[in-house]
This record gives structure tokens, C-alpha cells and sequence, in this order.
């Protein structure tokens, strides 16, 4: 076994300090009995309470909730679709163009992604609102739903297909009774993540939202800008829950692939 | 790739498709399964034409040489997958797998999954979901290969009364060619995607009709020479004057093989009587010792190498050594004339 030096210890204590102290602050705070955000009146849970009657920020969270329910099945179908074509049709003209299509809004400016989908609404005379934030969520989304799912279905043994093909079942009841099986993990982690990347996304949905489309990171940000309440540490205490829940079952449904997706090889 | 080739294979036969990796066999069990389409050619099964159906519309099953047996599903589920398809009722597939799990002595293991299975519980549990279709053509894709040696020969045992059984016809891909002597009716000895013979086991390697497949099933000696004008007797070879006993079927005067299996070739100190046939001074130069038998190898005048099997106990083993001035006999009955 390796020797485990101070200096790694204190890396470790830094780093885990770096990514966590503002979140371990924020959510210690929304626990906060006083008024004043900066000052410490001992523990309580009245802005958990209070933010029950809070009816715009309710709105807005059931707004954000059924946006990313409907965009992160929208990315999933999508980028399945798209894994699939990747990985399954071989070597077809214009490959690398589309893989590459394909993962270029990984690396894209939110801005950039945001600023161009608005466009292509006021073009096309879109009424911007809900439909529009969950067009803009989904393409966003797709790419990553693409990655997660090709990677499962590269290891995929086609011969599983073709034995449930040799035994008499035609092509689209193979898919929906072996491979769909095999690669749902792989599918529902990707969901998990895209909801997760819609919960939180503040930039593209402030390009592309219209009136009555309010989502909750933008509620929040434009009540923070007016001085920040009590309430908003509440808030964001929650959707750290809700998302780090959501990105720790993405992951752990992403290990389990490898558990229960792994084709039985005849040589043990 | 598989190359102009025409084979019949009948009912209830056991048929085996023997050659080396890579020479095609694979492709044409799956031209058979309908998983890969020609280019041209048919496959009939009864006169009807099968080249245009899918292979979920073929009466025909695989067993894969990796088995592919469904991970997400149990040994029940596996093998029912087949009947399901069909559209048969929940009771007649419970009957049906029950049945089968019985004929493969996988009872009681219905409920597990694949990945708590054995390799060689796997491997019947691959046959089994081919088997329960029972399909028209029983294709079996190296099904052997993945087991170790000792298992791999009770399971041909266990294969060839199941055959017996089911009366089925299986079609059987494989390397190894005393797996397909064992098990097959016919074998169909491939190479670079081209049949090179077909015929019973035996013939196969007591009758080749060429030089690749008597060099390929077994070891044999190969002497080159000038077919006489009787037919019987080659001219110039290695070994001097060599006679046959059957007249070989190709002009006087043509360039010929004669084929010698080791196991045929005797070894003598004595020099042979005059005028006797297939005789060649030798001298050897390696023994290979296999417990069974004993492979010397001995070299001619010419500087070629022949080789002599001896089984052990027969007269003259184990008196020879290396370096030793010996002779070689062989009667005319167990060489063969080979014209291609």
C-alpha cells in the first residue's frame, strides 16, 4: 500500500474544502433563525415554513419541476436515438460530421447556445414560453444522453440481438425485450442527468423563457438581486438536495450497468 | 466468405462442418440462419426457398459459440424466449421448457440467471433454448469450445443421444477434428471458404481425395511421383518405386501423391526381402513418446522426413533409437493415390 503523506491529506482537506464550504454555508444558514442573512440567530426552520406560502416561488418551482420532467424525456428519446444510429448503422456517410454534431454542445457557451436558440424562435415567430425553455432544455441535454448511452451500447453483444432474432422474434420486439432491457440503466442515468441539467439551468432559460415561464433558478436570481432573503438559503438548500439526489442515482444506476448489463460470456 | 459451394444436408442427419479458423464454416452456419445474406446462391430447406426470409421467420435455430443467452433473464425465461415469439400459451411453454430442462438434466435450475451458472450448465442451457423450437435444421455454432477437455467429451456423448433423441437434424461447426469424427454422420472438411470433401468420418480419413484434406485430419506421409502405365505403381519418388493397391483414377504418366498414414508405416531392422514393395532405408531422428504411441521421425535418402506411428506394445518399439539405420514397409492397401 501506498503511503499516505500529510501533504496528500491537507490536498484532499483543500480541495474538499474548495467545492463544498459555500454549499456546507449556504445550507447551515437556510437553518438560520434570523432576519439578517450574515448574522447567526441559532438554529430554526421557519423559512422552510415560510416558503410554503411563498405562492410565486411555488409557481416557479413546479414551473423548473415539469420543465425538466418533460425535457429530460425529450433529451432521452433523442439522444437514445442518436447513440444508436452512432453505434449500430456502421460506417455510414457523414459519420464523424454527426458524432461530432452530435457532442458539439458539450463544449458549446451556455451563452452562445442560449443567445441562438432565441434567435431561432423570434425567426420562426415562436410565443416564448414554457415550450420554448423545453425545446432549448433538450437540446442541451441531448448531447449528454448521447454519450451515456453510446458507451453502453458499445459494449453491447450483438449476438444477443441475433439470437432473440433466431428465435423468432422480429426486430422491434428484439429491441423492446433484450436490448431495451440491457441498456436501461444506461438510459435512466442519462434522464437522471438531464434532469438534473434542466433543474439547474439559469442561462439558457433566461434567453429563451417568455412571460409565465418563470423557472425557479430564475426566481431566485432575480429576488438575490434585490437583496437576498432568508427564504432563497431555503430554496437553495432544497434544490442541492433534489439535484445532488438525482446525480448520485445517475451514478450509482451508471455503476450497476456494469453489474447487470454485462453479456454472460460462455467462458467463465 | 464462403465461395461457390453446393452441399446437401439430409433429415435426421448429423453433419459436421470441419476446418481451420477463418475458413468460412461460421459464415455458412449464419447463411443458414439467415444472420448474414449472399450474394448470390440459395438456401433451400425441403425446395423451398429460405434466401429471402428473416432469420425470426426461418425454421432453423443457432446455438452461438458465446452462447448469448439472455443476461437480464432467468434459465426459464431463456429458454421460453423461442416459444413466446410463437405466440403459444403460458401452460404449453411451461410444459415445453419443463420438458427440456429435463432432456438437458437442468432441473430445479429454471429460477436462476445465467451469471450463477457454470460454463457447462450455460452451454445446455444454450442448447436447450435452440432445441425447444424444434427447429428443422439444428445449427450449432462450435458448441464445445468454450469447455475444458475432460467435459468437452462427455458432452459429445451427451450431444449424440440427444441427436438420437430428437431426431433432429444439427448441423455442427467446429476445429476440432476428433470432436466432428465422434459426433457426425458426414463431415464437410472446409478451406478458404471452399468444401473440399464430404463424406462419413471414416472416409474422410481413410479415403481423402486430396493432399490438404489428408494433411489436415490426422498426419500423413505425402511422396510425389509418376503414375506407371498399370495404375498401381508411381515411379521416381522419394522412396524409389511405391505400388498401390487400388488402380488410382487419372491418366498414365500423370503427376501423383501417395498419401501414407504414420500409424501404417511398420519399422524393421532387417533388411526386407528383394522385389518387395514400399520398402525405403531410413534413418531416425526423433522419437516423440505419447504414451499411447510413440511418432518416430526418419529421414530418407533423399533427405526428406517420413513419419512412422508405433503403438506401444507393437513388435520393434521401443528396441529403435535414435540414429539407428532402419526400414520402412507399408503394404499396398495403405497408401493412397491422391491427384489433386
Amino acid at each position: 500500500m501506498r503511503k499516505v503523506s500529510a501533504f496528500n491529506i491537507a490536498a484532499i482537506f483543500v480541495g474538499i474544502a474548495f467545492l463544498y464550504l459555500p454549499i456546507a454555508v449556504l445550507v447551515i444558514y437556510s437553518f438560520n433563525a434570523s432576519r439578517l442573512v450574515a448574522v447567526w440567530g441559532g438554529w430554526s426552520t421557519r423559512w422552510y415554513a415560510e416558503l410554503l406560502n411563498d405562492e410565486p416561488l411555488l409557481d416557479a418551482a413546479s414551473i423548473s419541476i415539469r420543465l425538466a420532467l418533460t425535457s429530460a424525456t425529450l433529451a432521452t428519446v433523442l439522444g437514445t436515438m442518436a447513440a444508436l444510429a452512432l453505434v449500430r448503422f456502421g460506417r455510414f456517410r457523414g459519420r464523424l460530421a454527426f458524432a461530432a454534431m452530435v457532442y458539439a454542445p458539450l463544449v458549446m457557451p451556455e451563452v452562445i447556445t442560449g443567445l441562438s436558440l432565441l434567435l431561432l424562435f423570434v425567426a420562426v415567430a415562436a410565443d416564448r414560453g414554457f415550450w420554448t425553455v423545453a425545446v432549448a432544455h433538450t437540446t442541451m441535454a441531448v448531447c449528454f444522453v448521447t454519450v451515456i448511452v453510446q458507451s453502453r451500447l458499445i459494449d453491447f453483444d450483438m449476438s444477443l440481438e441475433e439470437a432473440a432474432m433466431d428465435l423468432g422474434a422480429p426486430p422491434l420486439r428484439t429491441f423492446a425485450s433484450v436490448t431495451l432491457p440491457l441498456i436501461f440503466p444506461a438510459i435512466a442515468a442519462a434522464w437522471m442527468l438531464a434532469f438534473a441539467l434542466s433543474v439547474d439551468d439559469l442561462v439558457i432559460a433566461s434567453f429563451t423563457t417568455g412571460p409565465g415561464a418563470t423557472t425557479l433558478p430564475i426566481r431566485i436570481y432575480s429576488e438575490v438581486r434585490l437583496g437576498v432573503k432568508p427564504e432563497m438559503n431555503a430554496v437553495c438548500a432544497i434544490m442541492v438536495a433534489v439535484v445532488g439526489a438525482a446525480v448520485i442515482i445517475a451514478s450509482l444506476l451508471a455503476k450497476i450497468i456494469g453489474a447487470r448489463g454485462t453479456p454472460v460470456q460462455a467462458r467463465s | 466468405m464462403v465461395d461457390q459451394l453446393s452441399l446437401d444436408i439430409y433429415q435426421g442427419e448429423f453433419f459436421a462442418l470441419l476446418g481451420p479458423s477463418g475458413c468460412g464454416k461460421t459464415t455458412l452456419l449464419r447463411l443458414i440462419a439467415g444472420l448474414e445474406r449472399p450474394n448470390a446462391g440459395r438456401v433451400l430447406l425441403d425446395g423451398v426457398d429460405l434466401t429471402p426470409e428473416p432469420p425470426y421467420r426461418r425454421p432453423v435455430n443457432l446455438m452461438f459459440q458465446n452462447y448469448a443467452l439472455f443476461p437480464h433473464l432467468n434459465v426459464e425465461a431463456n429458454v421460453g424466449f423461442g416459444l413466446k415469439q410463437e405466440g403459444l400459451a403460458k401452460r404449453e411453454i411451461g410444459r415445453r421448457v419443463a420438458d427440456m430442462l429435463a432432456l438437458v438434466k437442468l432441473e430445479g435450475y429454471g429460477a436462476r440467471k445465467p451469471h450463477e451458472l457454470s460454463g457447462g450448465q450455460r452451454q445446455r442451457v444454450a442448447l436447450a433454448r435452440s432445441l425447444v423450437k424444434r427447429p428443422r435444421v439444428h445449427l450449432l455454432d462450435e458448441p464445445m469450445a468454450a469447455l475444458d477437455k475432460k467435459l468437452r467429451g462427455e458432452t459429445q456423448f451427451e450431444l449424440m443421444e440427444l441427436q438420437r433423441q430428437v431426431g433432429l437434424t444439427f448441423v455442427i461447426v467446429t476445429h476440432d477434428q476428433s470432436e466432428a469424427m465422434t459426433l457426425a454422420h458426414r463431415i464437410g472438411v472446409m478451406d478458404r471458404g471452399r468444401l473440399m470433401q464430404v463424406a462419413p468420418p471414416a472416409d474422410v480419413y481413410e479415403r481423402p481425395d486430396s493432399r490438404w484434406v489428408a494433411d489436415f485430419i490426422g498426419d500423413v506421409n505425402l511422396l510425389e511421383g509418376r503414375l506407371g502405365d498399370d495404375r498401381v505403381s508411381i515411379e521416381g519418388t522419394a522412396a524409389g518405386r511405391l505400388r498401390v493397391a487400388a488402380e488410382a483414377v487419372a491418366p498414365a504418366g500423370a503427376m501423383v501423391w501417395v498419401a501414407v498414414r504414420p500409424e501404417r508405416v511398420r519399422i524393421s531392422r532387417q533388411p526386407p526381402l528383394p522385389g518387395l514393395d514400399n520398402c525405403v532405408a531410413a534413418t531416425v531422428v526423433d522419437i516423440g513418446y505419447f504414451g499411447d504411441k510413440s511418432v518416430y521421425k526418419l529421414r530418407i535418402r533423399d533427405g526428406s522426413l517420413l513419419k512412422a506411428a508405433i503403438n506401444r506394445g507393437a513388435d520393434g518399439d521401443g528396441a529403435v533409437g535414435v540414429g539407428e539405420q532402419v526400414w520402412l514397409t507399408w503394404p499396398p492397401e495403405a497408401a493412397r493415390v491422391l491427384t489433386r
